[in-house]
């Protein structure tokens, strides 16, 4: 598909892509890096479902009346929207097409540790995103994405057990991807590829997947919980049979608060990289930087009755939750200031990635500062359960997460496809998603304020002027999303071939070639040098010679 | 497994054939294999966990109704399979070292003794089962537990609906236990046929390593669950 | 007082004043660090951008840097999280004569019914400067009482009671949401809360009432044959039941439990769950036989037992030296 533009200077090397042909190279590949085109593909195709369903809930909410959609389907819309971004794209974008494609080749490794594996996990993901469509298109699930008992178990009519399952099958895809990251990362480094000298986007994976393997399996058995009370009509947690709703409420964000890790800690680690490229220095604070990752995830599973203050849970748990949120805040602050520090004395470029990187600060200091409001017990009382909650963790998984991904898919895009994307669209769609997406959601902190709740059909008149900035923000942002879509897939047969190393970044997937072959180097690595060599490479060209081992 | 050649990977003298590609040297493959076994369990720990978890909470509200639901299981059985599944982790042990010692006919029999030990832990836990159906124990339309003294309080009865949760609980703990010892039965008798063929050796045999581990694990986790489920009210 | 576009919620509350405080502290706070990181990042990015021949300076990081940053957010997150304790505390812990209203929500309505029995559907008439207490409880799923006027919320679950309150400062119509989704008709389970001056209060309160909700209560106390057991003298088979509420109680098994709403409920629908020291369990269960409606009156009656009219105040004091925690455990 390439062949097009092959200019004359070199006959095409062999590479992953080019390798095999025919559908079955894909289908069977235990390559990673293959692995992880099959789930940009499928999770791109869930988020534009996912932002499908968005639209509708925004176009539904221009007006206060009830009058695209009926109230049962607006409840499904929103449910089906949480599920699928959440457990579909959000969960596994990062880990799954950037971590796969990079984790191995940032190391020195070959593969990961478990080709097999993680082809199996691209199958469970497909097998639960499968279910999750059949469960959309006949029907749908109501009860939010957070499934909260009894309503889920004893009430709504809809197709609660599949989607449970769904969820379940998928959920095991994370688990694995998260086991195969931490043993290549223990296991697979090339000689030299010290602990202190890793990339800190293996750190963040690191964390990530430390949560993945410990949070995934408490959703899972809760889901299966939910699946059996409501099949067999048990008491679990059902407070009418002698069950305890609180108690699904306790395993449910047992897991989904540290899930909003999984989301934002890979971001974090290709922020990371980005600003490293772009201001051409090491990054500051590397320790700070490495270890606030772990503080994250495992200060991030001591919190998750944060979401449950008005829940009925006792003064004196409220008060610890509150307290151990604050502690999570920190590391994630520490990383806001080391980013910028690293600022300090750099020599910054303006390529896409790096305007990604500065929304992506922008935003996440902003979803970061109000989790703040929220972590505070009185005020929380007030905002919970209203779109200032919707604002805020749409400011750290979109705002967060999503710049994040898309900023590291440009960033990697040269190394991905070997092609070149169109800079200045891209600029633009950088800018475009900034907008759209302040305009979607600022007015939605005000909103919460005023005391709108979330899951409203329809709403007092006067949130109607607020609740149409935000409709008008999020066709913006749509815009935003589809640009890069078409260009990425404009550039695959019509952008510039890539050079090897077209940022003249650091890094062991910088010095192979792009695309890279099928097993990553031509011959192993061995690494001498530390993370960040921005010094040594902005030197003149002779110091080139040395990196390959 | 054989694309190796394609890009002149061959630093080793000896390539053991079952050498994935993607590693530099046998003992990478093992340590990489044992620590992702580990990990598993790791994730195994915490899908048991909320399961223990949730025990542990009604186990405290509904202290009495626990205790009187837990006497009508029958505690011989469970201890018999308590002993069967200590002795199955026995010859697990032995296999692990008849692989490392080059003792095929030992490894043989150790796998299958170990499977024969898991099937009669099966076939007591569907005994049990019967009985507990028989009973009108299982949960759901035909539950019933009416007048059911609690333990140490003759004149008080349980509450049958909180009894009911303890019943769910039994029978979703033991059950997905028992399908962890399922899905070691069939690991072990790959495991067996590939004993058979004789493809382990001293250097070779990680797959018997990891599904002793997973062995081991699943008998861990009967030793927690026997205690919480069938002696929690038992006097002598 | 709906008007178009309000930027700033109504403040109606004793309570909304002192959250709206702390929003404005924390959006002092919060303002000022964005401003900071944003000035930082835009003056590095401008003033470090590229220039032909210059290149970076590569800087290892600083330690005294480090724990600045870290130690500062951590003691301003500490202020923060101590204001906001004190704001949940004293929002969650209702004064000892509040005036009481139990609440009932179903999918999709509220049902409120006044201590001096006055009911209502979906609006809820209360003074200005009295104490509130709502005693709520859900007949299905769980909701939430949401009044933001008042920055007041609290889920109403099914099988038990959780308490809010709340003192209005401010005559006025004020919106009344659920705010945890309960089904299809989530969003049309809305209200009013009508605050009125003390005197319309009471010129609306002497309408329609069918007698205190405690007398209705004593009915049902008397109809299903409660008293028998539950006599005035301690020759009962069950406890007397006078003055109990609100006082620790010896359970048999030797743990003491304050007899709050929750317990009351509890020995009603699960007698044999807390048995009283020194008699048998021999209570009746009355799941299925009394309504949410009735059991709040059964409740209301317990308390009314331990209000004698006499002495007031001295009884309330007591109560609250017995047992200091009573208040705060009664609200979960």
């Amino acid at each position: 598909m390439s062949m097009a533009t092959a200019t004359i200077q070199t006959v095409e090397r062999e590479n992953y892509l080019n390798k095999e042909y025919g559908v079955g190279s894909w289908l069977f590949t235990t390559d990673h890096k293959r692995i992880a085109l099959l789930y940009l593909i499928s999770i791109t195709f869930f988020f534009f479902i996912g932002g499908f369903f968005a639209l509708l809930i925004r176009l539904e909410l221009l007006t206060p009346a009830g009058d695209l959609v009926q109230a049962d389907t607006y409840n499904k819309l929103f449910t089906m929207h949480g599920m699928v971004m959440v457990f579909f794209f959000l969960i596994p974008s990062i880990p799954a097409v950037l971590g796969n494609f990079l984790v191995p080749m940032m190391i020195g490794a070959k593969d990961l540790a478990f080709p097999r594996i993680n082809l199996l996990s691209w199958y469970l993901y497909i097998i639960g995103g499968v279910m999750m469509m059949h469960c959309v298109l006949t029907g749908g699930v109501d009860t939010g994405w957070t499934f909260y008992t009894p309503f889920s178990t004893a009430f709504t009519n809809t197709k609660i057990v599949e989607a449970g399952l769904s969820i379940f099958v998928a959920g095991f895809s994370s688990i694995l991807t998260g086991l195969n990251f931490v043993v290549t990362i223990h296991r697979m480094r090339a000689p030299g590829m010290t602990w202190s000298r890793l990339p800190l986007f293996i750190w963040a994976h690191y964390a990530t997947s430390i949560i993945q393997i410990l949070g995934t399996p408490v959703i899972a058995i809760t889901i299966v919980l939910v699946a059996v009370e409501r099949t067999l009509h048990l008491g679990i947690f059902d407070p009418k049979l002698g069950g305890d709703p609180l108690l699904f409420q306790h395993l449910f964000w047992f897991y989904s608060h540290p899930a909003v890790y999984i989301m934002i800690l890979p971001s974090m680690g290709v922020v990371t990289e980005i600003i490293a490229c772009f201001a051409r220095k090491r990054i500051f604070g590397y320790s700070f930087v490495a270890f606030s990752s772990i503080a994250i995830a495992v200060f991030g599973f001591l919190v998750w009755a944060h979401h449950m203050f008005v829940a009925g849970i006792s003064l004196y748990s409220a008060l610890i939750f509150s307290l151990l949120s604050y502690a999570v805040a920190v590391p994630s602050a520490v990383k806001v200031f080391n980013w910028t520090a690293t600022l300090y004395k750099g020599s910054i470029h303006y390529d896409a990635p790096m305007l990604y990187a500065f929304g992506f600060i922008g935003l996440f200091t902003m979803g970061g500062l109000t989790g703040l409001f929220l972590a505070a017990l009185g005020i929380d009382v007030h905002v919970t359960d209203t779109y200032f909650v919707i604002a805020h963790f749409h400011y750290i998984m979109v705002g967060g997460a999503l710049m994040g991904y898309l900023g590291g898919l440009h960033f990697w895009w040269p190394k991905i496809s070997g092609r070149l994307y169109p800079e200045s669209w891209a600029r633009l769609a950088a800018l475009i998603v900034f907008l759209g997406f302040n305009l979607t959601f600022f007015p939605q902190f005000v909103l919460g304020y005023l005391g709108m709740p979330r899951r409203y059909f329809h709403y007092p008149q006067e949130f109607q002027v607020l609740n149409v900035l935000s409709t008008a923000g999020a066709t913006v942002l749509g815009v935003g999303y589809l640009l890069p879509m078409i260009y990425f897939l404009w550039s695959m047969r019509y952008g510039k071939p890539a050079p090897d190393n077209p940022w003249n970044a650091a890094g062991l997937e910088w010095m192979t070639s792009s695309p890279p072959t099928t097993f990553n180097f031509e011959t192993e690595p061995v690494v001498t040098w530390e993370a960040y060599n921005y010094d040594e490479l902005d030197k003149p060209r002779r110091e080139e010679v040395k990196v390959v081992g | 497994m054989s694309d190796s050649t394609l890009i002149g990977l061959h630093h080793q003298e000896e390539h053991h054939p079952e050498l994935l590609h993607h590693f530099a040297e046998a003992q990478q493959q093992r340590d990489a294999a044992s620590l992702g076994m580990w990990i598993f369990l790791g994730t195994e720990v915490m899908f048991f966990g909320g399961l223990f978890c949730a025990y542990l909470i009604y186990r405290r509200a509904y202290f009495g109704d626990f205790g009187a639901a837990s006497k009508s299981i029958n505690a011989t059985l469970g201890a018999t399979n308590t002993a069967v599944l200590i002795c199955s982790s026995l010859t697990v042990v032995l296999a692990v070292w008849a692989a490392q010692t080059a003792r095929r006919s030992l490894l043989l029999i150790s796998l299958v003794i170990t499977m024969l030990l898991g099937l009669v832990f099966l076939g007591i836990k569907a005994d049990e089962y019967k009985d507990k159906f028989e009973e009108h124990h299982v949960p759901g339309a035909s539950f019933s537990f009416d007048h059911v003294p609690i333990p140490g309080h003759p004149d008080q009865y349980a509450n049958p609906r909180h009894a009911e949760i303890f019943f769910a609980l039994y029978f979703i703990m033991t059950g997905l236990h028992a399908l962890h010892m399922i899905i070691g039965l069939g690991l072990f008798a790959w495991l067996l046929f590939m004993a058979w063929k004789g493809h382990f050796t001293p250097e070779y045999h990680t797959p018997i390593e990891i599904g002793g581990l997973y062995w081991h694990f699943v008998d861990i986790v009967w030793i927690y669950l026997f205690p919480l489920l069938y002696l929690i009210d038992r006097h002598p | 007082m709906f008007d178009n576009f309000p930027l700033w919620p109504a403040r109606a509350s004793t309570a909304s004043g002192n959250v709206d405080a702390l929003f404005i502290f924390l959006l002092i706070v919060s303002g000022l660090m964005t401003l900071l990181i944003f000035t930082a990042l835009v003056y590095f990015a401008a003033r470090y951008r590229y220039r032909r021949g210059v290149s970076a300076e590569q800087i290892e990081g600083s330690i005294p840097l480090e724990l600045t940053w870290t130690t500062i957010p951590f003691l301003v997150f500490l202020v923060i999280f101590a204001w906001g304790a004190v704001v949940y505390f004293k929002s969650r812990t209702p004064p000892r004569d509040s005036t009481e209203v139990y609440v009932v929500a179903k999918q999709w309505m509220w049902k409120l019914e006044h201590a001096e029995g006055q009911r209502e559907i979906n609006e809820l008439h209360v003074p200005v400067g009295q104490d509130v207490k709502l005693i709520m409880t859900s007949q299905d799923v769980i909701h939430s009482f949401y009044v933001p006027a008042f920055r007041m919320k609290q889920d109403v679950l099914p099988g038990r009671y959780t308490m809010a309150w709340f003192h209005a400062t401010k005559a006025g119509t004020y919106h009344l949401f659920c705010a945890e989704y309960c089904g299809t008709q989530h969003s049309g389970m809305i209200g009013a809360i009508v605050v009125m001056e003390p005197a319309q209060y009471e010129a609306w309160m002497s309408g329609g009432s069918t007698g205190p909700l405690s007398a209705t209560g004593e009915k049902i106390f008397a109809e299903l044959g409660c008293a028998t057991c539950h006599r005035t003298d301690t020759q009962g088979r069950g406890p007397n039941l006078q003055g109990v509420f609100g006082k620790p109680v010896l359970l048999e098994d030797g743990r003491t439990v304050t007899a709050d709403e929750n317990y009351i409920r509890e020995s009603i629908l699960d007698p044999g769950a807390k048995i009283v020291s020194g008699f048998k369990p021999v209570m009746p269960t009355f799941q299925g036989l009394v309504s949410e409606e009735q059991l709040n009156a059964l409740v209301a009656y317990v308390k009314s037992l331990s209000q004698p009219v006499a002495t007031p105040t001295s009884t309330a004091a007591a109560t609250q030296q017995d047992n200091p925690k009573a208040a705060g455990s009664q609200v979960q």
